[in-house]
């Protein structure tokens, strides 16, 4: 059994959304033009929360897209076939400030690819990157905008993200192999 | 979701789970070809070799720009324009396009076998797009795909399939993935066609019309394959069309919701009436979108589970 530990419980996980939600609201003074686009499985699921927050900052809607990222990765061949999820922004990501949301930040393949396959729908004026979990590691200039929480971890170590939208309680843990 | 698989060879091979994963993952592909930018750079600089021993349009088509949609190079090869015409065997053949690196080989043959055949002599992937009378595999699944999009499931389904079934690999490709997913199938048309042998593969077996599509939610229609019948196997296409073609009159004594699928090219008047072919009951054409993203899962799914399998975060 592989040991973990919990870096994150609901309570947290909900201040750390919060007070992302807040520094996107303070950076971009042109609120209309922010959209989120969450990566899937996990950044959809924040994104639409950070949306829930970020209307009630605003006073009106923000919108929410979802983008898959698994066909434009560059390490397919080396990995087995990822699980693909449909794309959904329905919405012209051109000219908008686009807010990418994935739950942890590790290498930075998964951003290079969701700026890659945000190419195929538009051209954003800014894109912005928000993550629950930074846990460092990165093989690529790749840096978060906002972050939820820095974790540093060990290459063998696993960083957990279970949110309450696929059952179950909201919680970030790290597993140690054994 | 599991794929774990070099090559696409055969649907009797694959487990439920597996179907299930390349009908999912082809919906996400179907989404992608209803953008503005159509293509993903899933398979950039991957090299795909179209290897149609045997004449095909619409499934050499497909998979061509199912490879195109995936940023893929490829390389088209028929028989009647290369060395096999000049006696060179199909083994060097494809030895020859792997000494040039490609990584995919899709392949129509005549000879049952075949792809498995290359699968074991090469190192690219393989995938089957046809081999003689036995399996295509991309086309059940496409059918699958295109059943469980409009019913919602496939699962305890009615499901005749009526033709010729004794030389279709796409019955034998169908009737392995829908009895898989839990259907019940029954196969109709003349006893010299249609054989009672086929009850072994759980199928019922029927050789009268409306007993087969009574309770039908879908009902598949296969063409006459002129071209692999070495002898007549019934008197005369008229009294085909008479006995087994599907016209209105027949059509209305089904279930008002049933579905008609044909896996294309259609003869119209001969196994079905030109009108139903175009009606709102027929799904020939969303068959062929639904083909593409189905190939472009399957190319997806093969280009992967070469390396280690480990899910980077």
């Amino acid at each position: 059994m592989p040991e973990s530990t919990v870096i994150l419980d609901a309570v947290a996980i909900q201040r750390a959304l919060a007070r992302i939600a807040h520094e996107i609201a303070e950076r971009n003074e042109n609120d209309a033009d922010v959209v989120l686009i969450g990566i899937p499985v996990g950044g959809d699921h924040l994104a639409q929360r950070l949306s829930r927050v970020l209307v009630e900052i605003w006073k009106h809607p923000v919108p929410v897209g979802i983008l898959d990222v698994s066909m434009h990765r560059d390490d397919l061949d080396q990995r087995i076939a990822p699980q693909v999820f449909p794309t959904v922004i329905p919405f012209d990501v051109t000219g908008k400030t686009v807010v990418l949301v994935d739950d942890v930040l590790f290498s930075g393949r998964t951003t290079r690819a969701a700026m890659d396959a945000l190419n195929d729908f538009g051209r954003p004026k800014k894109i912005q990157l928000a993550v629950l979990v930074d846990r460092g590691h990165r093989e690529l200039p790749i840096k978060a905008d906002f972050v939820g929480k820095n974790v540093p971890t060990a290459m063998g170590e696993k960083v957990a993200v279970r949110l309450r939208e696929n059952g179950g309680d909201d919680q970030v843990m790290i597993e140690r192999p054994q | 979701m599991s794929w774990n698989r070099k090559h696409l060879l055969d649907i009797e091979s694959l487990t439920v789970d597996e179907i299930t994963t390349v009908l999912d993952t082809a919906r996400a592909f179907k989404v992608v070809g209803e953008r503005a930018i159509k293509k993903v750079p899933a398979l950039r600089g991957k090299t795909v070799v179209n290897l149609f021993i045997e004449p095909s349009t619409r499934t050499r088509i497909s998979f061509e720009l199912a490879e195109q949609r995936l940023s893929a190079d490829i390389i088209n090869f028929t028989a009647e324009a290369s060395s096999l015409k000049k006696g060179e065997t199909l083994k060097d053949t494809a030895r020859n396009l792997e000494a040039l690196n490609a990584d995919f080989i899709v392949m129509r043959h005549s000879a049952s076998g075949a792809a498995h055949f290359l699968a074991r002599v090469l190192n690219a992937s393989v995938i089957n797009a046809g081999d003689g009378a036995h399996e295509h595999p991309t086309q059940a699944l496409l059918d699958a795909f295109t059943i469980r999009e409009r019913k919602g499931k496939i699962a305890g389904l009615n499901v005749t399939i009526l033709g010729d079934i004794l030389y279709s690999r796409v019955a034998r490709s169908d009737i392995w993935a829908l009895t898989k997913l839990g259907a019940r199938v029954t196969l109709c048309g003349p006893s010299t066609l249609v054989p009672k042998t086929f009850e072994q593969m759980g199928c019922r077996v029927v050789h009268n019309i409306d007993d087969a599509i009574r309770d039908a939610d879908i009902i598949n229609l296969l063409r006459i394959q002129h071209e692999r019948q070495r002898k007549t196997m019934f008197p005369s296409i008229n009294e085909y069309t008479q006995l087994f073609g599907l016209n209105k009159a027949r059509l209305a004594k089904t279930k008002p919701d049933a579905l008609i699928m044909h896996p294309g090219p259609v003869n119209r008047g001969v196994e079905i009436d030109s009108e139903i072919a175009d009606s709102n009951r027929s799904l020939i054409l969303e068959q062929v979108t639904n083909g593409l993203a189905v190939r472009m899962a399957a190319l997806f799914l093969v280009n992967g589970g070469k390396g280690p399998q480990e899910l980077a975060a």
